[in-house]
C-alpha cells in the first residue's frame, strides 16, 4: 500500500513488521519475533487511529486523492446487478471518464452514473484522469433525461479534478455542456442521489451533482477550486495549497455544517483505501436509506424541493 | 507619464494598471497602440475610431449606454450572507470586498435597471469586472435571480451583459453552488416564455460561462472578447502545446458553433431591441400571454 507522507510512523512500522514476518519465512522463526509483530501491529492500529482522528484539510485532501481508495467501477461492481453500460452522446463521441448505465440496485431498476479515474496507467489514459469533456457531460445529460422518461432513480458517483482543461473541449463548448448538465439535473422528476466518493473537483463534480440527497465520504473534498489551483491565483504560491486548503472549506463536516450536502458516510480507520469492502457497505447503506425516503415523495414535489434547496445557497 | 507606462508594454500595462477613461486625456488604445483622444472614446463607447479594437466598458458606462435615456430604473438586490467561511488569503476577504465596494461604489460585481432599449422593455443586468474579477458570488447569484423575476413580474426581456473570471474562491463552495442558483432563475424566464438575451464581453471565463451564461435564448459577443470555461493558462499548462491562433477568442468560439453573432458594440442596442421585438411578437400558440 501506498503511504501518505503523514503517515511516515505509520510506514516505519509496518516496514519492520514486514522485516520480522520475513526472518519468519526464512526460518528463523521465534516465539519473540511473534510477539514483536503482534505489539508492533497493535501500535500500528493505534497510529492509524490516532493520525486519521485528526486530520487536518489538506491531509484529507491527500486520502481523498489515494491512488489505492476505492473507484467508481470497484462500486459498481459491488452495488449493481444486471448492468447494461450506456454509452455516447450522440453527436460527437464516446468520453471514458464518465461510466453510465442501468441496473439494478437492491432490486430496483436504476441509472446509474459515475466518474472513474482510472487505476493504472493504461486506464488512466483511457479514462482521462478522470476529467470529463463536454461529450461526456452531454452523456450524462442525455441519460439522465432518459432517466426521467422511464421513471428511474439516479445515483451518481463524483470522483474528479475537475473538467477536462482542453483545446478540443473549449472548441466543443465545455462550458456550454456542464450548464446544460446542471440545468437537467434541475428538471428531472425522478429521485437523485450523488455519492462523492473521493475528489469532488468544482463544475465538473456539480454536473453530478445537483440532485435531492448529496452524500459524501468521511475523506472525500468537495469544493470550487482545488486548493493547488486556489494557492496560485490567491497567494501567487504553489506551496500553499495547505493553507488553501484550511481556508477553503473542502471537508465533509464543513459541509455538513453548512448545509450544502445532507449526509456524511463514514469511512473505516485508516480511511477508505485500507478496506473497501467496509466503506463500499457503507455507502450501499447510505443509498438505500435515501432512496427509501425519496420514493415515497411524488414527482413533482421532488423537483421542487430540489430547486428551493439550490435556491436557497446564499441568501440570509 | 510614470517609468512604468512608459516601459512596460500596453497590453502588459492594461494588467497592471486599469485605463481610467473620464480622467485621462488621451488613452493607448490596446489594439493599434495610437494615442486616442478621450473625448472621442467616450462617443464611440471606448471603441478604437482608428482600429476598431473594443476596449473594456465600465458597467456604469455600459449600462447608462444600453438603456434609453430617461427609461432607467434602478432595481434593489437583497443582501445576501456576508463571507460565509471568514476566508482569508493574504488578505481578509471582508477587506478584499470593502475596498472593492468603496472604489467602484457598487455594492458587489452585478448591478441591474430596467427600462427601454430601443424602445423594447427589458430589465438589464450588467456585470463588472472590475469589482473583484467580476467573480461570481451569492451577491452576483442573487443578482441574477433579481434580474429574472423582475422580469416575470414586469413582463419583459432579460439581458445580461456578463464578464467575469468565474466563481469568487472566497466564498468557497457557495459560489459553486451559484451555478444551479442562477441556472434555476433563467429556467423560469422559459416557463413565461421571457426572451433572455446574453451578452459575452471580456473576459467571461469559469463559473459564469458554465451556468446562466451559456443558456440564452440569444447569445452575441463583443468582437475581440475572451470566452472560455478554462483560463488559457491552465489548459496551456495541461496540454502542454501552443494554443491556436486567437483561441478563445468571440471569433473564434463564434466558429465553433458557441455563439449566434459577433457583434460590434455599435449595432448591439439595435440588434438586441430587434431580437427583444421578434421574440415578444404575439407569436404562433404564444397567444396565451398577454
Amino acid at each position: 500500500m501506498q503511504f501518505l507522507n503523514f503517515e511516515k510512523h505509520i510506514a516505519d512500522l509496518e516496514g519492520k513488521v514486514k522485516e520480522l514476518t520475513g526472518l519468519d519465512l526464512v526460518g528463523e522463526k521465534s516465539e519473540n519475533n511473534d510477539n514483536e509483530i503482534s505489539k508492533l501491529k497493535e501500535k500500528i492500529g493505534g497510529l492509524i487511529k490516532k493520525t486519521y482522528e485528526k486530520l487536518s484539510p489538506w491531509q484529507i485532501t491527500l486520502v481523498a486523492r489515494h491512488p489505492e481508495r476505492p473507484h467508481f467501477i470497484d462500486y459498481l461492481d459491488i452495488l449493481v446487478s444486471d448492468f447494461q453500460i450506456l454509452s455516447g452522446d450522440r453527436s460527437f463521441s464516446e468520453d471514458r471518464a464518465v461510466i453510465a448505465g442501468i441496473g439494478t440496485f437492491h432490486s430496483r431498476s436504476v441509472m446509474i452514473i459515475g466518474q472513474e479515474k482510472g487505476f493504472d496507467t493504461d486506464s488512466r489514459l483511457k479514462h482521462n484522469f478522470g476529467m470529463v469533456k463536454p461529450e461526456g457531460f452531454r452523456k450524462i445529460a442525455r441519460l439522465l433525461k432518459l432517466a426521467d422518461k422511464f421513471g428511474l432513480p439516479i445515483i451518481t458517483f463524483v470522483d474528479t479534478a475537475g473538467a477536462y482543461p482542453g483545446i478540443g473541449a473549449e472548441e466543443r463548448g465545455q462550458a456550454e455542456a456542464i450548464a446544460q448538465c446542471i440545468k437537467t439535473s434541475l428538471e428531472v422528476k425522478v429521485p437523485f442521489i450523488s455519492v462523492i466518493i473521493g475528489e469532488g473537483g468544482s463544475g465538473g463534480a456539480l454536473a453530478l451533482a445537483t440532485s435531492d440527497k448529496v452524500l459524501m465520504l468521511q475523506n472525500s473534498i468537495y469544493s470550487v477550486i482545488s486548493p493547488e489551483g486556489c494557492a496560485s491565483i490567491l497567494w501567487r504560491d504553489n506551496d500553499k495549497a495547505e493553507e488553501a486548503a484550511e481556508s477553503l472549506g473542502l471537508t465533509a463536516n464543513f459541509l455538513k455544517n453548512k448545509g450544502v450536502i445532507d449526509t456524511i458516510i463514514a469511512e473505516p480507520t485508516g480511511g477508505a483505501h485500507r478496506d473497501h469492502h467496509s466503506t463500499i457497505r457503507n455507502v450501499y447503506d447510505a443509498i438505500l436509506q435515501e432512496l427509501n425516503e425519496l420514493i415515497n415523495i411524488s414527482p413533482d414535489d421532488l423537483l421542487l424541493k430540489r430547486q428551493e434547496k439550490f435556491l436557497r445557497y446564499g441568501r440570509i | 507619464m510614470s517609468w512604468l507606462s512608459k516601459f512596460v508594454k500596453p497590453k502588459i500595462h492594461a494588467l497592471v494598471k486599469k485605463i481610467e477613461v473620464p480622467n485621462n486625456l488621451w488613452v493607448k488604445c490596446l489594439g493599434c497602440e495610437q494615442m486616442v483622444y478621450n473625448k472621442d472614446l467616450k462617443e464611440t463607447y471606448s471603441v478604437c475610431p482608428t482600429c476598431g479594437f473594443h476596449l473594456r466598458l465600465s458597467s456604469t458606462d455600459r449600462m447608462d449606454w444600453i438603456l434609453d435615456e430617461g427609461t432607467h430604473r434602478e432595481i434593489e438586490i437583497s443582501d445576501v450572507v456576508f463571507d460565509p467561511l471568514k476566508f482569508k488569503d493574504k488578505k481578509k476577504y471582508s477587506d478584499r470586498i470593502k475596498e472593492a465596494k468603496s472604489k467602484s461604489n457598487q455594492n458587489d460585481a452585478i448591478f441591474l435597471r430596467s427600462g427601454t432599449i430601443g424602445g423594447q422593455k427589458a430589465v438589464v443586468a450588467v456585470m463588472d469586472f472590475e469589482f473583484m474579477g467580476g467573480s461570481m458570488g451569492s451577491a452576483v447569484g442573487e443578482g441574477i435571480i433579481t434580474a429574472a423575476e423582475k422580469a416575470i413580474d414586469i413582463n419583459s426581456a432579460l439581458v445580461i451583459f456578463t464578464s467575469s473570471g468565474g466563481a469568487r474562491m472566497q466564498e468557497g463552495i457557495f459560489s459553486l453552488m451559484q451555478l444551479p442558483r442562477t441556472i434555476i432563475a433563467v429556467n423560469k424566464l422559459k416557463d413565461e416564455n421571457i426572451p433572455y438575451i446574453v451578452v459575452l464581453t471580456d473576459p467571461t471565463t469559469g463559473g459564469v460561462t458554465a451556468s446562466f451564461a451559456m443558456l440564452g435564448d440569444v447569445t452575441f459577443a463583443e468582437p475581440g472578447a475572451l470566452i472560455g470555461f478554462a483560463g488559457p493558462r491552465v489548459i496551456q499548462s495541461t496540454v502542454r502545446e501552443t494554443l491556436p491562433e486567437g483561441f478563445q477568442t468571440a471569433e473564434y468560439i463564434y466558429e465553433h458553433g458557441m455563439v449566434d453573432e459577433v457583434v460590434p458594440r455599435s449595432k448591439l442596442k439595435l440588434k438586441i431591441a430587434n431580437v427583444i421585438r421578434h421574440l415578444s411578437n404575439n407569436n404562433v400558440g404564444n397567444s396565451a400571454r398577454a
